[in-house]
């Protein structure tokens, strides 16, 4: 393995674990403001909605419909009906792994 | 409101929700297992030998950006773009670690040490709303995740191209379908389904535009609108 792979390696687990590092160091230890409760909050919904929707419709820089992307609209209209998480996910799996047997 | 120094009376035993988080990871764990086999089989592909593949997600431990810096190098791209896709794809953690550090206690080494369990789910199951964090909750959490990502690894850098390919099993609709489940949970009133769909439609307008991890990144401006009650609110 080159020199170069190596650099990949410790850069890579640098850069993380100081982003990782840099919330808990510059914030933690104190009370964040009143109004910094209700953003907080909000970043849940946010952050969820948005990796779901660039892991199930991002291909690179394209937007892409896929197996993958009715997988996982199947798995949340079951999810949305009451349906458990692992019946949920074992629709996702099923469905995207059923189409593109198919296609 | 309990001050962040001191545990709050409703707070459960730290031993007692640490258990809870390592139950509670598991299935994230089964998946992210199946997932580093293919990221072991990935690496070797593009030249890394199988201690470095292992040694990667011993160190690095980021789904996400670990299959960036081997979709770059297999492009034939740089040591150095390879480490900047991996800071882009990890940036999302950042909004995180903000949000959770009034959960956590002790010196800066020690919150910037509990700053390294975050991982996407563990995060996400320990959020309490009002914006507060179970952190023994996350830290058991990603242990079972921990766990499987680097034992995957072992197993796909060692089998290598023998093993079936992930996509062909349907595999990579996995995380996405929890994510939802977990976004289902997250949805209490109308507000969080507005931020959840602004979060959404602003990643997907910056996917075409920007490189990948930034969509995501930028979506937590969509969390701005928790300023919104807090100004109208008696």
């Amino acid at each position: 393995m080159t020199t170069q792979l190596w650099l990949v390696i410790a850069g890579g687990a640098a850069v993380t674990a100081a982003i990782k590092a840099a919330g808990p160091i510059a914030v933690g230890g104190r009370d964040l403001p009143r109004w910094a409760a209700g953003v907080i909050e909000l970043m849940a919904p946010a952050l969820l909605a948005a990796l779901i929707v660039t892991a199930a419709l991002a291909d690179g820089d394209r937007i892409t419909v896929g197996a993958d992307t009715a997988g996982v609209a199947v798995a949340g209209i079951a999810l949305a009906r009451g349906a458990s998480i692992v019946i949920g996910v074992a629709l996702a799996v099923i469905v995207t792994a059923g189409l593109r047997a198919l296609g | 409101m309990p001050s962040p120094q001191e545990p709050s009376p409703h707070e459960p035993p730290p031993r007692e929700s640490f258990r809870a988080g390592i139950r509670a990871g598991i299935p994230f764990a089964i998946a992210g297992g199946l997932l580093s086999l293919s990221f072991g089989v990935l690496a070797r592909e593009v030249g890394f030998s199988a201690i470095g593949a292992i040694i990667m997600s011993a160190i690095v431990f980021a789904g996400s950006a670990q299959f960036a810096i081997v979709s770059i190098l297999a492009g034939g791209g740089s040591a150095g773009a390879a480490i900047a896709a991996a800071a882009l794809m990890n940036s999302r953690f950042l909004p995180m670690g903000i949000a959770l550090a009034p959960s956590l206690r002790g010196g800066w080494l020690t919150r910037a040490a509990q700053g390294q369990t975050v991982v996407d789910a563990s995060w996400a199951m320990a959020n309490r709303g009002g914006g507060r964090f179970d952190r023994h909750f996350l830290f058991g959490a990603t242990v079972p995740q921990y766990v499987t990502w680097f034992s995957g690894t072992v197993i796909g850098a060692l089998l290598g191209s023998s093993l079936p390919d992930p996509e062909t099993l349907g595999l990579d609709a996995i995380y996405p379908a929890f994510f939802l489940a977990l976004l289902l949970t997250e949805l209490r009133d109308r507000r969080s389904c507005g931020v959840a769909l602004a979060g959404a439609a602003l990643a997907l307008a910056l996917v075409p535009f920007t490189p990948s991890g930034i969509p995501v990144l930028a979506a937590s401006v969509a969390a701005l609108a928790g300023l919104w009650r807090q100004r109208t609110a008696p």
